[in-house]
């Protein structure tokens, strides 16, 4: 297999692994604060690209501003359903969340469907990002690289807010013992509510960029969510670091496998999930609850 | 936590009026599913008894031992794939074709069991849910499966030799029949001293460990019932609708079967019928007069969520017993919420 | 007691879940006291501080702070009226270093202690600021766990069994603090299983048995009830 495109494999797994980085991010963000497993993450990643989709064909938006409007629309649509639905089942067993969520993303993936039908609706590439440069041993796009740098960007800028910032602590300290947080005056019924609309925003974030790789589609969210459900699982539920390294790594293994082994390639997340599962249940960078 | 009636189940012995109760019960349940075909299409009644089926196998797992398994459609759709391929390649008769699909699903059904049986909640959802997309993309990937097209025109063949199956009251009956035996099985397991110990095991895992139950072996043995049973389902499903395809073990069908025990009553043995009567009709219904189908569903998962957790049946039972009836009935000794709506703790 | 009256409970009544373990208690705190429950093991005195944070769900009856009515307010507007609370388990946040932890509480008043005086009368902590919370020891996440309220400015603070399992030396750096903050005029409501520490720093005592308030014992009076106390205490 010539250089070229073996590089070109393990950028496309990098920048798989970007997105499952993204998603699991805000997955595991709400498993920690929240308890539950948000299923409707895919759902909420479809709805960024859609948002970024209409805002282009409908009202002329282009690619920059729905880089912001986007995962805003998923972050407002999130708050919405917290408030309305999600926090009624804080009491009950965490499978029930698992539950309420499957049903929230057949809502609104069945919706969009509906609306939209399953075959793929193209975005373009910005304009300022077409092309690509020749860096020796591979052709490099530019849009994939951009999506490399931003969504790294983003996920270590996550990171930060979570471990070095006041509201980080905030939000650590709450996802300890949220009773005792509110026992020293702070809000942590909005803290939840803000926490599952900022995941949930990432979300819809990684689905804008998303949208000019792959098409826009409906069903782009339960085809990946699965597969973020072993990243997390494999990093370890609410490791917020773990989820990215997880992520990024568990793409590239999926790049490196298209390349020598292209017929497993899908089972090798899911074969080393069983593994991670069965030695250590909290997953690699997890800590036994 | 179990409420009220299981201290019948515990008795052993069931009361006269019980015996009298359950014979009205069964005499119902017969007398509609032999007048049902002259008033709806034996074709969708089919249909219907093989999800039923189906989803009274997953309440087996959820309903009787407490486990969320988001994997059983790796049961339902391999069979479906061994047995339609079965049918078709290999010619085996009916019978057969639906024991080798069986029987798949059983072999599954211990290998998912071995591996996930010693974690519970979320993890355990979390394990059957991988495994299961295990068997997915080998059902993608493998020859004889024909990945998108899946294996269509399954022949019906003969029952035994002899009764021509293509004619869909004769399927229709033989269908009814060994829904029947499943649905009878699964009543006697759960009344039986194994089934009385999985009840037990799913109130206080703790309490069982320390008197010295193998909990584990238990909850195996049930997991595997239940994924064989999910099995028949799915052979016949394959055979009477002529096939079998990737939508079988797909996870959306792990969680619409998920849905239709909520829907009907975890718990109940009645309860999962209900529920796939209900999704099953819903979907017919609503696809024909253009709704979005799955968007209702969901819409209605997630209300029964938040209101309704136990179901049609479990909802109906609860409010007899409120006012003093419902002793008679085998579903009042297993009115349960098999997920308990106390955080257990498990995963926090 | 009147303005004067920081806290009030009056027919207060606690639940966890179906079990009832409060049934009634009456009692008042003034401003500027020390006030302590005493009582032995599963009388309700965490119930009952639990019950005046708002973190016990199931609660009726009246608690008036500082003349609020909070029974149906969440804990979060409760604190906020000016209370600090230290439990029972100390609540130190392993996921949070020292400072962290320190700086967790907001601001609730102006008049809480400047970091540099919370490093006077703690002068550990400030060695320890990057420490991870679950690494200090007991008696450190004790005096964090008082030094984090002092910080916010709270003048009415709580604390439950705030000796429990240190050694004297530490009892009595935390009989010192306390007499640091009735100093500055703050209120004190105090669980304490330690009768002979209670007695030192208080001014009036609750015993409570079986989820009610059954004597109150003055400063003044303790020698002459020791008998009775004893008899309550089961010492």
């Amino acid at each position: 297999m010539s250089a070229n495109a073996l590089f070109g494999q393990l950028l496309l797994g990098l920048i798989n692994g970007s997105f499952y980085a993204m998603l699991s991010l805000g997955l595991s963000i709400i498993f920690g604060l929240l308890g539950i497993i948000n299923i409707a993450q895919g759902a909420f990643y479809m709805l960024g690209a859609f948002v970024a989709w209409i805002l282009l064909t409908r009202f002329g938006i282009g690619y920059w501003p729905a880089l912001v409007l986007a995962p805003l629309a998923a972050g407002l649509v999130g708050v919405a359903i917290e408030r309305t639905i999600i926090r009624r089942i804080y009491q009950l067993d965490h499978l029930y969340g698992l539950l309420l969520t499957l049903g929230i993303f057949q809502v609104m993936q069945g919706l969009f469907v509906y609306w939209y039908g399953t075959a793929g609706l193209s975005y373009p590439y910005p304009g300022a990002l077409t092309g690509g440069h020749n860096i020796g041993f591979m052709f490099l796009p530019n849009y994939r690289a951009w999506v490399v740098v931003a969504s790294l960007a983003v996920c270590f800028g996550t990171w930060y807010a979570i471990e070095r910032t006041r509201l980080g602590a905030l939000l650590r300290a709450a996802t300890e013992n949220p009773t005792l947080v509110r026992a020293f005056g702070i809000n942590v019924p909005l803290l939840v509510t803000a926490c599952f609309g900022g995941g949930v925003a990432l979300a819809g974030l990684a689905g804008v960029l998303a949208a000019p790789i792959y098409q826009v589609n409906p069903l782009m969210g339960g085809n990946i969510i699965i597969t973020v459900f072993a990243v997390v699982v494999i990093g370890g539920l609410g490791s917020v670091l773990g989820s990215i390294v997880t992520g990024l790594a568990l793409g590239l293994l999926e790049g490196l496998s298209k390349v020598f082994y292209p017929e497993a390639s899908s089972m090798v997340i899911f074969a080393m999930m069983i593994v991670v599962l069965m030695l250590k249940p909290a997953g690699l960078f997890g800590a036994e609850r | 936590m179990a409420l009220g009636r299981a201290s019948e189940a515990r008795l052993g012995a069931p009361r006269t009026e019980t015996l009298y109760a359950n014979a009205g019960w069964c005499a119902a349940g017969i007398a509609i599913l032999i007048a049902a075909p002259f008033f709806v299409y034996p074709l969708f009644l089919i249909k219907l008894l093989c999800m039923a089926l189906f989803a009274v196998a997953f309440n087996l797992l959820i309903g009787g031992g407490g486990l969320l398994s988001f994997g059983h459609a790796a049961f339902f759709g391999g069979a479906a794939y061994i047995a339609a391929e079965a049918a078709k390649v290999w010619g085996l008769p009916f019978e057969v074709a639906v024991l080798a699909g069986t029987a798949t699903a059983t072999a599954l059904g211990w290998l998912f069991g071995v591996i996930a049986i010693r974690r519970h909640g979320l993890y355990f959802a979390m394990i059957t849910l991988a495994l299961a997309q295990g068997v997915y993309f080998l059902a993608l990937r493998l020859p004889f499966t024909h990945s998108e097209d899946g294996i269509q025109a399954v022949p019906r063949g003969r029952l035994l030799g002899m009764i021509d199956l293509r004619s869909d009251i004769a399927m229709y009956c033989t269908v009814a029949v060994i829904f029947v035996l499943g649905y009878v099985f699964v009543w006697r397991v759960w009344r039986s001293p194994f089934g009385q110990v999985l009840r037990a095991i799913k109130d206080n895992r703790q309490r069982m460990i320390s008197l010295g139950y193998p909990v584990d072996r238990y909850a195996l043995i049930n997991f595997v019932l239940s994924a064989a049973l999910s099995g028949v389902a799915g052979s016949l499903k394959a055979i009477t609708l002529g096939l079998a395809t990737l939508n079988d073990v797909d996870w959306s069908m792990s969680g619409e079967v998920v849905l239709m025990v909520l829907l009907g009553g975890m718990g109940t043995l009645f309860g999962p019928v209900v529920g796939a009567v209900i999704t099953v009709a819903m979907d017919d219904y609503l696809a024909g007069i253009g709704v979005p189908v799955p968007a209702v569903i969901g819409a209605i998962f997630i209300v029964v969520i938040l209101v309704f957790r136990r179901g049609v049946v479990g909802e109906t039972l609860h409010l007899m017993s409120r006012f003093g009836r419902g002793e008679g009935s085998p579903d009042a000794a297993m009115t349960a919420e098999a997920i308990s709506d106390r955080p257990d703790g498990s995963s926090r | 007691m009147s303005d004067d009256t920081v806290l009030e409970l009056r027919g207060v009544e606690g639940a966890y879940g179906e079990s009832r373990v409060l049934h009634g208690v009456d009692l008042a705190v003034c401003r500027g006291e020390i006030v302590t429950l005493v009582g032995r093991n599963g009388a309700g005195k965490t119930t009952t501080l639990r019950a005046v944070m708002g973190i016990l769900r199931r609660r009726s009856g009246s608690v008036r702070l500082m003349s609020v009515e909070t029974v149906g307010l969440p804990p979060e507007r409760i604190a906020r009226l000016g209370v600090g609370y230290v439990p029972e388990e100390r609540g130190i946040f392993a996921s949070l270093n020292v400072i962290e932890n320190l700086l967790l509480p907001p601001r609730l008043k102006p008049g809480g202690l400047t970091l540099d005086e919370i490093y006077g009368l703690f002068p550990h902590l400030k060695e320890r600021a990057a420490t991870g919370g679950s690494r200090l020891s007991g008696g450190e996440q004790q005096m964090l766990a008082i030094a984090r309220v002092l910080r916010t400015g709270a003048d009415f603070l709580v604390l439950d069994e705030p000796t429990e399992g240190l050694a004297p030396v530490l009892v009595a750096q935390i009989g010192t603090v306390l007499e640091a903050i009735r100093r500055k005029g703050l209120t004190v409501l105090l669980v304490e299983q330690n009768f002979r520490f209670a007695a030192r720093i208080a001014d009036r005592h609750y015993v409570m048995e079986s989820g009610r308030v059954v004597d109150m014992i003055a400063r003044a009076e303790i020698e002459q009830k020791m008998p009775t106390l004893e008899a309550y205490l089961g010492i």
